[in-house]
């Protein structure tokens, strides 16, 4: 049983998450190891087990990334753990820029207020890009776009990272 | 994580950061990213017309080990050929780094970099060295 099963949720990447998390909370109740205290051993220990692999569908599939990271795992296309390095010049350019303009608000976060307004908004359209491509592509079920999806999906983890940067950034200077 | 004292060293004092103008046909230029992590590393190589490298320069966004790695290449790769550069191993770059298991991806990132850069001189240059 997969992750979307297992919560009665579609294989999609578009899901409505009132309802995973209400098919969520439903299993953790009827799965929680307080209900399996008369129960035999075996029973306990396939109740931790269950209520552990609830969680770990749940965290995977609440998240646009992880849960597009596990749509292409169930289809061959192996993300999590690879190694090998993104190459993509014009891309990685790009991303250059973006990472000398937040070194820049991050040397001097008084006088880069703007600048800093600037990235934000350049980080969201240039996610909300992504992830509407990468819906597209995983929504096709082809070889090829599942390639595309990948592609897509590992932009989105540099600009991932470049967003929680920029967070920690503003965090600090609230603080 | 402890860091090594020469990743430490590199880290604290980064050799040859900085960058080539990049449409030099001297410049070689090599982009490489670890989407797991998010870094995105920049090596140049500045090679002379015997296909020596001269010089050369990084610029990386990331952790420690894959600033380490970068600027440990920019000293390896001066004076080399491009051939023996290509000979460079990520193994070589993690054992002189002493890097433990989960960042050796930083220096296979570093080896990619020097292919990349590489491939950008041959393809500049007509596929030759």
């Amino acid at each position: 049983m997969n992750y979307f099963e297992l919560l009665g949720v579609p294989e999609h990447m578009e899901l409505d998450l009132t309802v995973l998390s209400r098919h969520y909370l439903e299993l953790q109740r009827r799965f929680h190891p307080d209900q399996f205290g008369n129960a035999s051993e075996r029973d306990r220990r396939q109740s931790v087990q269950q209520a552990a692999m609830i969680n770990d569908a749940f965290q995977t599939l609440k998240h646009p990334m992880s849960r597009a990271e596990y749509l292409l795992e169930q289809r061959g296309v192996e993300l999590k753990h690879e190694q090998q390095s993104f190459q993509d010049t014009h891309f990685l350019m790009q991303q250059m820029e973006l990472r000398e303009q937040l070194a820049e608000i991050a040397a001097a976060p008084e006088q880069t207020e703007a600048l800093q307004q600037q990235l934000e908004q350049e980080l969201s359209q240039q996610q909300q890009h992504l992830r509407s491509e990468l819906s597209a592509a995983i929504a096709k079920q082809t070889a090829e776009a599942d390639a595309l999806a990948a592609a897509t999906l590992r932009k989105l983890k540099f600009f991932d990272k470049l967003q929680q940067e920029l967070e920690f950034i503003e965090q600090q200077r609230q603080d | 994580m402890a860091y090594s004292s020469k990743v430490i060293d590199h880290y604290e004092n980064p050799r040859n950061v900085g960058a080539f103008e990049k449409d030099d046909p001297t410049i070689a230029t090599g982009m490489v990213g670890a989407p797991a992590c998010g870094d995105v590393m920049r090596l140049q190589l500045k090679v002379n017309e015997q296909g020596i490298i001269e010089d050369a320069r990084f610029k990386t966004y990331g952790c420690g080990s894959a600033i380490a790695s970068s600027s440990l290449v920019t000293e390896w790769v001066k004076g080399k050929t491009l051939a023996q550069a290509q000979e460079i191993k990520n193994t070589d770059i993690a054992q002189e780094l002493a890097l433990p298991p989960v960042k050796i991806h930083c220096s296979i990132l570093a080896e990619d970099a020097i292919k990349a850069a590489i491939a950008d001189y041959q393809q500049k240059h007509g596929g030759q060295e």
